[in-house]
C-alpha cells in the first residue's frame, strides 16, 4: 500500500518504501482545538467518502470471499478457503492470468519505445506541433465503449480493414482479426496501444519539458549529434518519468476489463483467448450470480496487483534514490 | 538544430501518426452518413450519396437525450464533488502540520494503485444495500471516492507551491487560515482545479464498469451503456450504430479540446522528472 504515498515529484527522488509525505515548511509547534476543528472539517468529508466507498468495499470483499453466496440477504454458507481453492485450480483463471501477464509485458515492450519515439518527435519545434499534441490524445479521451465498438466494426470479418486488403490485392493478408485465437491477443495489443499511447506521450513530453535546455545546448557545443543528445541526455533524465509510466501501465494491464469485455463479449466469442482476471471476475461472479466467488476473485486480483506493485516499487522505483540506474530501462 | 534537413521525414511521420490516430474516429463519424447497403457492399468507402437520416433519427430520439442528460448529471456532480472534497483535503495535507498527516496521505495515495475494478463486486453490494441501485447517486458517490486519489496527488504539490510569505502576509492582515484558504488558496489554485476537474469529468463521462453494475434499468443508463445496448439492439443497423457512437463522443472531445493546454500543463506540474 506504500507505492505512491509521496507527491509524484517527490516520489521520484525519494523513491523508497517509507511513508514520507511531501516536505513541509516548519511551523510553530502544537496545534490548538480551533486548528483541529479546521482539519476535521476540511478533510473529514473526503476521508468519509473515501473510506465508505473504497476502503470498506475492499475489506468486505475479503469477508464475502469466504462464503458461498448468491447476493441476497446475509451470507450464511461459510465455506472457508473453498472459493480460493477453486480459483487457483480453475484452468479458465490460469488462462486469464496468463493473458494478463502477456498484456503486461507486451504493453511495456510496445508502448514504451513507441511513446518515447513519438515524444522525441513531438518535442522538436515544428509547425502544427500543438495540433498534433491534441490529436494524439484523442483516442485516450474517447470512451472504452466507443473504442471497442469502432474497432470491432472495423476489424470484423467483413469489415473495413479486410475490405481494403482485398481490394488492394492483398486478400492473403485478410484475417479474422478478432476471433482467431492466434491473432486476437495481438489485435488487442494493437487496440490498447492505439488507445493509451497518447497518455504515455503526454507524460513523457511533460517530463522532457523539465529537462533544462542548457544540457542539450552544451552537448551541441561539444559536437554531439541529435541522436547522441537524445541517447545520453534526454533518455537518462527521462528515466524517472518512464518508470512511473511503466508502473501505471502495469497496474492498468493487471486490471484490464472494459475493452476486452466489450469486444470479446459482444462482437466475438469470448473464447478467442483474451480473457483477463477482471473479465473472469465479472462473468464468473456477477453474471453467474455467485457473489461470494466473485469477491474471492477480487481478493486474488487485489493480492496479485499489490504484490507486483510493491515488488516494482522495491526493485525499480527504489533505484531512483540510489542513482544506480539511469538508463531509463 | 538540423530542422531543415530532417524536416520532411518528421512531417511525414507526424502525418502518418495523425492518420492512424484519427482514422477510426473519422470512420465512425463518416460511416454515420452512409446507408447500411453502402456499408455492406463497400465497408471502407466514402458516403455516396451522403445521408443524414441516421443522425437526425438519433437526435430526434428521447432515449439518446435521456442518456445525454444522465451522463451530464453524473459527470457534473462527480466533478464538483471530487474537486470540492479534494481541494479541502489537499489544503489540509499541504499546509497543516499534525500527527497522522503522513498516514492520511498514504491512505489516499494507496487508492491510486487500485482502480474501481478490484472493488466493484462488494461496491455493488454496498450500493444495493443503500438502496441506490438504478439511481445516479449510486454511480456518483463511488466515482467521487475513486477520483479523490488522483485529485489529491495532483493538488497537494500545487498548494504547497503557494509561497509561505503570502500566508504570513495574510496572517498579519488578521486573515484566518480558513479565510486564507477561501480568499487566496482557491483563486491561486484554479489551474490545478481545472486540470483535476477535467480528468474527473472525462473519467465519469466515459465510465463503463461502475454503471454496468449499478444501472440496470434502461431509464437510468448513461451514454456508454446506451451505446452498448444500442449496438446490440440494432446490430444489423450498422450505420445507425456509427451515428449514435459518434454523437456520444462529441461532449468529451469538445471538453477536452477546450482545456487541452490545462491538462498538459497540470501534468507537467505533477510529473517533475
Amino acid at each position: 500500500m506504500a507505492v505512491t504515498e509521496q507527491a509524484p515529484g517527490d516520489r521520484v527522488r525519494s523513491g523508497g518504501g517509507v511513508a514520507t509525505p511531501p516536505p513541509l515548511r516548519p511551523r510553530r509547534r502544537g496545534i490548538g482545538w480551533a486548528q483541529r476543528l479546521e482539519i476535521l472539517a476540511l478533510s473529514g468529508p473526503a476521508i468519509l467518502v473515501f473510506v465508505a466507498f473504497v476502503i470498506f468495499p475492499v475489506l468486505m470483499a475479503a469477508y464475502y470471499g469466504f462464503y458461498r453466496w448468491k447476493g441476497f440477504g446475509k451470507p450464511t454458507n461459510f465455506v472457508g478457503l473453498d472459493n480460493y481453492v477453486t480459483i487457483l485450480q480453475d484452468t479458465a483463471f490460469h488462462e486469464a492470468l496468463w493473458h494478463n501477464g502477456q498484456i503486461l509485458l507486451l504493453s511495456l515492450i510496445f508502448q514504451g519505445p513507441v511513446a518515447v519515439g513519438l515524444a522525441l518527435l513531438l518535442n522538436r519545434r515544428m509547425r502544427g506541433q500543438s495540433a498534433i499534441r491534441v490529436l494524439i490524445f484523442v483516442p485516450y479521451v474517447i470512451s472504452e465503449v466507443i473504442t471497442g465498438t469502432a474497432w470491432a466494426l472495423i476489424l470484423q470479418t467483413n469489415g473495413a480493414v479486410n475490405d481494403v486488403l482485398r481490394s488492394s490485392g492483398l486478400s492473403g493478408l485478410a484475417a479474422d482479426w478478432l476471433a482467431d485465437p492466434a491473432l486476437a491477443i495481438w489485435t488487442l495489443m494493437f487496440i490498447l496501444t492505439w488507445k493509451y499511447v497518447g497518455f504515455a506521450v503526454i507524460l513523457f513530453l511533460a517530463g522532457m519539458q523539465n529537462i533544462p535546455d542548457e544540457l542539450s545546448e552544451a552537448a551541441a557545443v561539444d559536437g554531439a549529434s541529435f541522436w547522441q543528445t537524445q541517447r545520453h541526455i534526454t533518455l537518462p533524465l527521462l528515466g524517472p518519468t518512464i518508470r512511473i509510466w511503466a508502473f501505471l501501465s502495469i497496474i492498468g494491464s493487471l486490471q484490464l476489463f472494459d475493452l476486452v469485455y466489450i469486444i470479446w463479449g459482444q462482437y466475438v466469442a469470448s473464447t478467442a483467448g483474451t480473457s483477463t482476471m477482471a473479465t473472469y471476475m465479472v462473468t464468473e461472479g456477477r453474471n453467474a450470480g455467485n457473489y461470494g466467488y466473485g469477491n474471492a476473485v477480487a481478493v486474488v486480483l487485489f493480492a496479485i496487483s499489490m504484490i507486483i506493485a510493491l515488488a516494482y516499487q522495491r526493485f525499480v522505483l527504489r533505484r531512483d534514490t540510489e542513482g544506480a540506474l539511469t538508463g531509463g530501462r | 538544430m538540423t530542422e531543415s534537413r530532417r524536416g520532411p521525414v518528421v512531417y511525414v511521420a507526424a502525418l502518418m501518426l495523425i492518420g492512424l490516430m484519427l482514422g477510426p474516429v473519422l470512420y465512425i463519424i463518416v460511416g454515420g452518413f452512409r446507408t447500411n447497403s453502402q456499408i455492406t457492399t463497400d465497408p471502407a468507402a466514402l458516403p455516396d450519396p451522403w445521408v443524414f437520416g441516421n443522425y437526425t433519427d438519433i437526435l430526434g430520439s428521447d432515449t439518446f437525450w435521456r442518456q445525454v442528460g444522465n451522463s451530464t448529471i453524473a459527470a457534473v456532480v462527480t466533478t464538483v464533488g471530487v474537486v470540492t472534497l479534494g481541494v479541502m483535503a489537499s489544503y489540509v495535507l499541504a499546509r497543516y502540520r499534525f500527527r497522522g498527516r503522513g498516514a492520511m496521505y498514504a491512505l489516499f495515495a494507496a487508492g491510486l494503485m487500485f482502480p474501481a475494478t478490484v472493488a466493484i463486486t462488494p461496491l455493488y453490494i454496498l450500493v444495493k444495500n443503500l438502496g441506490l441501485v438504478n439511481t445516479l447517486p449510486g454511480v456518483i458517490l463511488p466515482q467521487i471516492a475513486f477520483g479523490l486519489p488522483t485529485t489529491i496527488i495532483i493538488l497537494v504539490p500545487f498548494l504547497q507551491a503557494i509561497p509561505k510569505e503570502i500566508e504570513e502576509a495574510a496572517a498579519i492582515d488578521r486573515c484566518s487560515r480558513l479565510g486564507f484558504f477561501w480568499r487566496m488558496v482557491l483563486p491561486l489554485s484554479v489551474p490545478g482545479l481545472i486540470t483535476t476537474g477535467i480528468l474527473a469529468f472525462i473519467g465519469s463521462w466515459n465510465s463503463y464498469l461502475l454503471p454496468l453494475f449499478i444501472l440496470n434499468d434502461q431509464d437510468s443508463f448513461t451514454l456508454p451503456l446506451g451505446v452498448q445496448s444500442f449496438a446490440s439492439q440494432y446490430s444489423v443497423d450498422t450505420a445507425k450504430v456509427l451515428a449514435f457512437t459518434s454523437l456520444s463522443m462529441i461532449p468529451a472531445l469538445v471538453f477536452f479540446s477546450l482545456f487541452e493546454r490545462r491538462i498538459v500543463g497540470g501534468l507537467t506540474g505533477a510529473v517533475k522528472g
